[in-house]
């Protein structure tokens, strides 16, 4: 699953690192490092991750089977390129 | 245009994107997410559909992320037809035509460029094929890149401090490299942020244990019997032994392919108006051809009407969602491209962000913190007024300062700040590099043209 987060938007307020650790890790204080490319098993935890960001900085795709859980709306539609 | 145009256009009309990387999907995307229904058609020199860059000299190097794994998510349904791996090598504006590298020619009825930066090479050609000396721009930098860092070289060097230069040192010094770094200037960042802040970061490399040489340029690059680089050879006359070398020279805008071609392009960008269309080389603005991203000129209201130029991500999305919604609009319904200037970086552990133009300020505040102890705001002034803001791990500070250089806001700042010191309520020079002097570029150009790059002779009108 591609993610990419808004660097500009995002605050270091965490809330990824702590509920999807092995996407999103704090580098220091307040940087943000991540992994852009998702492993499956980690859907679950990213949808989390992507509802939770306080700034809605987190754009997935690859979400658009966990339709109605909240988060996947920034999935918006399918890649047509995969 | 009539409204009989526009909609056939919107319906059934032929859009262009040359440059398939951040801004050209944007673009794609919001074209889409608008309602266009016509051919959509994306060129991009590289083989790989749109990837990030950022995490290239951040994750990947830290070993966070695959160097081939970087592809954007889509925020939409693009259905576009894509040519990659084949550079646009000319543009027809009078026919409406795009030429590729491989002869074929695509028609269009509007289009969109969007080629960026490419990494400016070692100026030395054949120094710069030494095996060991690399440039970090694309994917394939960087995983060549990674590969030799993992391979345990006996010491990097790094040519140029400014952000990619710093990012790349702090990612050695994590992995356990040993690391040289020179800078033209007197201290790393003064190009984007000036000397006063440029110190701050020179004490973050030199205590991190980057072997930091300021006031250096690199004169020559030795390489073996074999062709692998081994030294490095400085101003200084010292000569240091490296084994993997990463030129950090900033960059080259991509608009060598549009010589000749009328468009207003040269060594800056591509000229164009706060509605991403594009001039001519007679200052006349086109119809039919739009701009965005770092290859992008355009006039910003807040910023003295200066063509600026922003190699910024968030700059790369914004404007081509600008310049998407406009290229199927009536004249009326056309946004203006007027996002504040921000960028990001980290380095060392410190989280670097920026609002506002830095490189226009003449004087530096510090506003909240302390540099010494790595976290702090700094207020650039420009002629009595707030024009841009650095924070060092103070991140949240920002939007109060975009909104204050939105305004205008008076400079120095008079509003207390909660955490005021003693120390540091006065402004100082913000000591940025003389501009007319050579240094690592700023990733902001606030330039015209240059004269060398003059393609028409004036004729001033008798009247």
């Amino acid at each position: 699953m591609r993610l990419v987060v808004d660097l500009n938007k995002c605050q270091g307020y965490a809330q990824c690192a702590f509920l999807a650790p092995d996407v999103f890790a704090m580098h220091g204080e307040e940087s943000l490092v991540y992994n852009p490319h998702a492993p499956e098993e980690q859907r679950e935890r990213l949808a989390r991750a992507v509802a939770a960001c306080p700034v809605q900085a987190i754009t997935a795709d690859g979400l658009e089977d966990l339709a109605g859980e909240p988060g996947a709306g920034a999935a918006q539609e399918a890649s047509d390129v995969r | 245009m009539s409204a009989d145009h526009l909609d056939w256009l919107r319906r059934e009309g032929r859009i262009l994107i040359v440059g398939a990387s951040l801004a050209g999907l944007r673009a794609a995307e919001t074209l889409r997410a608008e309602g266009f229904t016509g051919e959509l058609t994306l060129i991009g020199d590289e083989p790989y559909e749109p990837y990030d860059r950022p995490p290239l000299s951040k994750s990947v190097l830290l070993g966070m992320a695959s160097p081939h794994h970087t592809e954007l998510p889509h925020r939409w349904e693009v259905d576009a037809k894509w040519r990659l791996g084949i550079p646009a090598s000319g543009l027809d504006l009078a026919a409406k035509r795009v030429r590729l590298a491989d002869g074929d020619e695509v028609p269009y009825d509007r289009l969109l460029i969007a080629t960026g930066v490419r990494a400016r090479p070692w100026p030395k050609e054949d120094e710069a094929r030494l095996s060991g000396v690399c440039v970090l721009r694309t994917r394939d930098d960087a995983a060549d890149l990674y590969q030799r860092l993992k391979a345990g070289p006996r010491r990097v060097f790094v040519i140029g401090a400014g952000f990619a230069g710093s990012e790349i040192a702090s990612a050695c010094r994590e992995m356990g490299l040993a690391v040289t770094v020179a800078e033209r200037a007197g201290a790393p960042l003064v190009g984007a942020l000036g000397g006063v802040v440029g110190a701050v970061a020179a004490d973050l490399q030199t205590e991190s244990g980057v072997d930091l040489r300021t006031h250096v340029t690199v004169t020559a690059l030795e390489g073996d019997s074999v062709g692998r680089v081994r030294a490095v050879h400085l101003s200084d006359e010292s000569v240091v032994e490296a084994d993997v070398v990463v030129v950090s020279l900033g960059s080259q805008r991509n608009t060598d392919w549009l010589a000749g071609s009328g468009l207003g392009a040269g060594p800056n960008g591509i000229a164009c108006d706060a509605g991403c269309r594009a001039f001519d080389f007679r200052g006349i603005v086109t119809d039919d051809v739009f701009v965005a991203g770092d290859v992008a000129r355009s006039p910003h209201a807040l910023f003295g009407y200066q063509f600026l130029s922003l190699e910024h991500w968030g700059n790369a999305v914004a404007q081509a969602e600008t310049a998407a919604h406009n290229m199927i609009c009536h004249g009326a319904d056309r946004r203006p491209h007027l996002w504040m200037p921000a960028f990001w970086s980290s380095m060392f552990g410190v989280n670097i962000k920026s609002v506002g133009v830095p490189p226009m300020g003449d004087q530096l505040m510090i506003t909240q913190g302390s540099p010494a102890e790595r976290r702090f705001v700094g207020v650039y002034g420009y002629q009595g007024r707030v024009i841009a803001a650095v924070s060092f791990d103070s991140a949240r500070w920002l939007e109060f300062y975009a909104r204050q250089i939105e305004r205008g806001a008076p400079f120095p700042v008079e509003f207390p700040t909660m955490d005021r010191r003693p120390e540091g309520r006065q402004p100082v020079a913000a000591d940025f590099p003389d501009p007319s002097l050579p240094t690592h570029g700023p990733t902001v150009t606030l330039t015209g043209y240059s004269p060398a790059d003059q393609q028409l002779v004036f004729h001033p009108a008798l009247h």
